[in-house]
């Protein structure tokens, strides 16, 4: 059981800051993430994107601010559980409250603060009729673990970077690599679509373009794919042990959506006019996941919401305990790690 | 300033048509619109923010209006989406402008 003072579902933008407004109240943060890197969208979807409007930073990219976030909280030394999803809630007598993952690990703590976003990042799932029938079967959305495709015949079906790479990296693995694609263009980085072209030239990889995979064949197991030609509509097999299908993610409200929380379009309702809390006493929702009246889903209205909230989960946390707002220039920073940042002291000298 | 309204036909994700206005002069596009009437839920629809990268704001062009040519990131999008059809286009990636005016548009489904 993994313990903590504030409990954070989602590692994104808004997730991270709160880590940093925490720890200025002496509180601890876990925090859950079903992608396997912190940054949420910001590392997701669009990392060499700029952002604009983050105070401060004229221009800074997603990537670059998720890094920034972290280093800022890095001193509160933050617990991660990532690569898994937040899958239910259960209020103890104690006033605590449990969430339990997908992978079923559990962590505790008296305050949760769900920073999700828009949702836990799903991969899309093509639209071939047959292909749940296989789901593990054979077909995976993600890859896990390399190593069940050692020596097996593999079909990955996309045309975005983690199709380019998984089949760059697959081809050193597998037995065979068919990489099919609607188009012959393909939109990963430079270089991994030239590692493509040369491991097709010498044979390690088999190109199939332009062509979509309309069928999975195979008997309690996968043991081929239907495809067809997106120019001349005719349709071949392809013999395989695993499909891959790569077509990004994308994200869902998931899970949360059944703990009981007040949704209203997509996302939790919370009381702005005070700290942010749900329904749901102790839980809180701050972020693009949030919504009241005004709401505006913008990197830097999470960094408000995630500070008004780390106020009211001190007073949860230690109730009646005095607190005044202190400013970092004037008490510096001390973090969990016993590293201290201070302003400088000014210096006293007399002028002859 | 004087602006200018256009009409736009969109039909939403049921099929009910709706015809609305969409100002020209404040660098919306039609992914925008969209959301701005509330004709598809919050979450269903611009998930990427408008940066041609999910899809979710992929709709059928009904009409014959000419409309600015398909760069490179919409269509490579568009290769790697669900329900694609001869007409489909990303929202985000239509500048509502007034040549515009009478566009009728379907949703395309939530994938």
């Amino acid at each position: 059981m993994i313990s903590t003072d504030i409990l954070i579902i989602g590692a994104g933008p808004t997730g991270l800051f709160t880590v940093f407004e925490a720890g200025l109240l002496k509180l601890k943060c876990h925090l859950i993430d079903a992608l396997p890197q912190p940054g949420g969208q910001c590392s997701e979807i669009y990392p060499k994107k700029p952002i604009y409007d983050i105070p401060a930073y004229p221009e800074i990219l997603a990537g670059e601010l998720t890094e920034k976030l972290l280093e800022q909280c890095k001193q509160f030394e933050p617990g991660f559980t990532l690569g898994e999803r937040a899958e239910t809630i259960e209020k103890q007598d104690d006033g605590t409250f449990i969430v339990t993952t997908n992978k079923g690990t559990k962590h505790q703590a008296p305050v949760v603060a769900i920073a999700g976003g828009l949702g836990s990042f799903e991969p899309r799932k093509p639209l071939i009729p047959n292909i749940t029938d296989f789901e593990d079967k054979g077909v995976e959305y993600m890859i896990k673990d390399p190593e069940i495709y050692r020596n097996k015949r593999v079909v990955i079906a996309g045309g975005g970077d983690s199709a380019l790479d998984w089949s760059i990296f697959l081809a050193d693995v597998a037995s065979e690599v068919t990489l099919i694609h609607r188009r012959n263009e393909f939109r990963g980085h430079l270089d991994s679509v030239e590692k493509v072209q040369e491991l097709k030239n010498i044979g390690k990889i088999n190109l199939v373009t332009p062509a979509e995979v309309i069928g999975i064949i195979g008997n309690g197991h996968v043991n081929g794919v239907a495809v067809k030609n997106a120019e001349d509509e005719k349709e071949f097999n392809i013999e395989c042990d695993h499909f891959i299908p790569l077509f990004g993610l994308s994200p869902k409200l998931g899970p949360i959506a059944n703990w009981g929380l007040e949704i209203e379009k997509n996302a939790i309702k919370v009381n702005n006019a005070l700290d942010y809390q749900t329904n749901i006493p102790g839980v809180f929702a701050i972020g693009d996941v949030n919504t009241y009246p005004g709401k505006l889903k913008l990197i830097l209205c999470g960094f408000h919401e995630a500070t008004l909230m780390c106020q009211a989960a001190y007073q949860i946390i230690n109730p009646g305990k005095k607190y005044v707002l202190k400013y970092t220039t004037v008490s510096g920073v001390d973090g969990f790690d016993g590293t201290r940042k201070e302003a400088p002291k000014a210096v006293v000298k007399t002028i002859d | 300033m004087e602006s200018q309204d256009i009409k736009i036909t969109i039909i939403d994700r049921d099929g009910v048509s709706h015809t609305i206005d969409a100002p020209t002069d404040m660098a919306m596009n039609l992914m925008e619109v969209v959301r701005a009437y509330e004709l598809a839920p919050e979450g269903t629809i611009g998930i990427c923010g408008g940066m041609a990268m999910c899809a979710s704001c992929q709709c059928y062009v009904l009409s014959d209006h000419e409309l600015p040519e398909m760069q490179d990131d919409e269509e490579a999008m568009l290769s790697e989406a669900f329900y694609v059809k001869d007409n489909s286009r990303l929202g985000c990636q239509i500048q509502i402008n007034p040549e515009m005016d009478g566009l009728e548009v379907e949703l395309a489904p939530e994938s």
